[in-house]
């Protein structure tokens, strides 16, 4: 039992690693994906539904979205809660803007957690086919718009916040001036973001 | 000096607030000191005050306040305490900067033994585990070593400093009891001994340790070590460092196998 113990203790590194990763590639890159196809609603009904069909032929679809969509995400999403319950909060005793945003990162993960399984309940897994007004449906009503702008917020944070962390995790940026000018490039990748989700979301409220 | 402001001196009284406990295993519990204010007088003289006059606030007698100390002139560490809710050495904690009432509990990452003394030994078993020291005993007469460039020289003595005080460990949110995180001290001392040139010998040892139980991966990159830091170690910056140190170790040795 002890040896069994060693070894699951050993593998901890690769885990965490995996987590920081993932949380990238794929998944950071299905995010701009997302985002990207979603911010064509802006130029209309047409052209969102145009983009959905262009996804919705690729081949291997299925295949795709399993292996560089589902598990990745999942696991990301399951070993985060697992992350976020072993961190020790104190932000109330050290109040430095770092610590700050250490506790914002696990909390606005566990919201981005909740957002995604409800977010493919309603549109994924909802029966329903992939186009505007499907979107255009859920997004009229005021509590889902508002849920919607809850979760986009959150984990455009989440990602541009864990790519500053991610840089860390890997050794890319190992001074504090490279930490910090990444720092502020991260959080204009955030506003960019979220600016970004905010207005598709928007655009869908308008009726096709 | 005229006689009505050597009264006002006399009179002028420093307001502490302690958390005591009485032994390892019993509950915490506040209890507040009025000491005569000395000009420039650091904690530790509070300290010394109660134990030369143990009573509290409303003048009763009790126990004086348990704390440790050695070089008192923060380069030993021992005097490592909360004091108003910063991790820092009592003995360079001066009153006239600190706001009064002067809030101090002991540092509650390590197991308390008495008051404000704690258990650090873990952190000594951190530095065991990353082999914090530079092999050099043998059975005869191993020459002087390779040499070490000037800015290196310069990057290690900011690294040396460390004098293992736990104010880090303290501050780190990751160091919990959910989680074995060495502490960010022990990845900064690997990376002071993977840079001399005859510890390096033992780098990968270091590197294997860091990548195991409580290792680097436990950061979280809260960053408040490098804020607390009485010595002004550039902790995050070696900690990212060991990060890439185990980046490269790891991927390499996986593809050697």
């Amino acid at each position: 039992m002890a040896v069994a113990q060693a070894a699951h203790k050993n593998r901890e590194f690769l885990w965490r690693r995996l987590h920081t990763l993932s949380g990238v590639i794929p998944v950071g890159l299905f995010l701009l994906e997302h985002l990207f196809t979603n911010a064509t609603a802006l130029r209309g009904p047409a052209a969102f539904n145009d983009a959905v069909d262009a996804i919705q032929t690729l081949p291997l679809l299925h295949f795709i979205e399993f292996v560089f969509i589902f598990l990745p995400i999942t696991y990301h999403g399951v070993f985060g809660l697992y992350v976020a319950f072993v961190s020790g909060y104190n932000a109330n005793r050290f109040s430095f803007g770092r610590n700050i945003l250490f506790v914002l990162q696990r909390v606005t993960g566990v919201i981005t957690f909740v957002f995604i399984i409800f977010h493919l309940w309603t549109t994924r897994f909802s029966g329903n086919a992939p186009n505007y007004d499907m979107v255009h449906n859920l997004v009229s009503n005021p509590a889902y718009f508002w849920f919607m702008i809850i979760g986009v917020v959150a984990a455009t944070f989440h990602f541009a916040n864990g790519l500053w962390s991610f840089c860390i995790h890997w050794g890319i940026t190992v001074g504090a001036r490279a930490q910090r000018i990444t720092a502020w490039v991260t959080m204009i990748v955030f506003v960019v973001l979220a600016g970004m989700g905010v207005a598709s979301i928007i655009a869908f409220t308008h009726s096709a | 000096m005229s006689t009505a402001a050597e009264t006002v001196e006399t009179t002028r009284t420093v307001h502490l607030i302690i958390e005591r406990q009485d032994s390892p295993e019993s509950e915490p519990y506040t209890e507040e000191f009025v000491v005569p204010y000395r000009p420039g007088m650091n904690v530790i003289a509070c300290l010394m005050e109660i134990q030369r006059n143990p009573r509290n606030k409303n003048g009763d007698p009790v126990a004086p306040v348990t704390w440790e100390m050695n070089c008192l002139e923060e380069i030993c560490g021992a005097c490592t305490m909360v004091i108003n809710n910063r991790p820092r050495q009592a003995c360079s904690a001066l009153v006239d900067k600190l706001e009064q009432p002067i809030r101090i509990r002991p540092m509650r990452t390590f197991p308390v033994v008495r008051d404000l003394v704690v258990d650090r030994s873990r952190m000594f078993d951190a530095l065991k585990k990353i082999k914090a020291w530079v092999p050099i005993d043998g059975t005869y007469d191993l020459g002087p070593g390779p040499r070490m460039s000037e800015r290196d020289q310069q990057i290690a003595y900011e690294l040396s400093r460390c004098f293992t005080c736990g104010a880090c460990v303290e501050a780190c949110p990751n160091v919990n009891d959910k989680n074995p995180f060495i502490g960010p001290f022990a990845i900064s001392q690997a990376r002071l001994f993977n840079m001399h040139p005859t510890g390096a010998m033992h780098k990968e040892d270091r590197l294997e340790a860091l990548m195991g139980e409580g290792g680097i991966h436990e950061c979280g990159n809260a960053q408040n070590c490098v804020q607390v830091c009485p010595k002004g170690i550039p902790l995050t910056t070696s900690i990212a460092a060991m990060n890439r140190q185990v980046t490269y170790h790891a991927l390499g040795a996986w593809l050697r196998k």
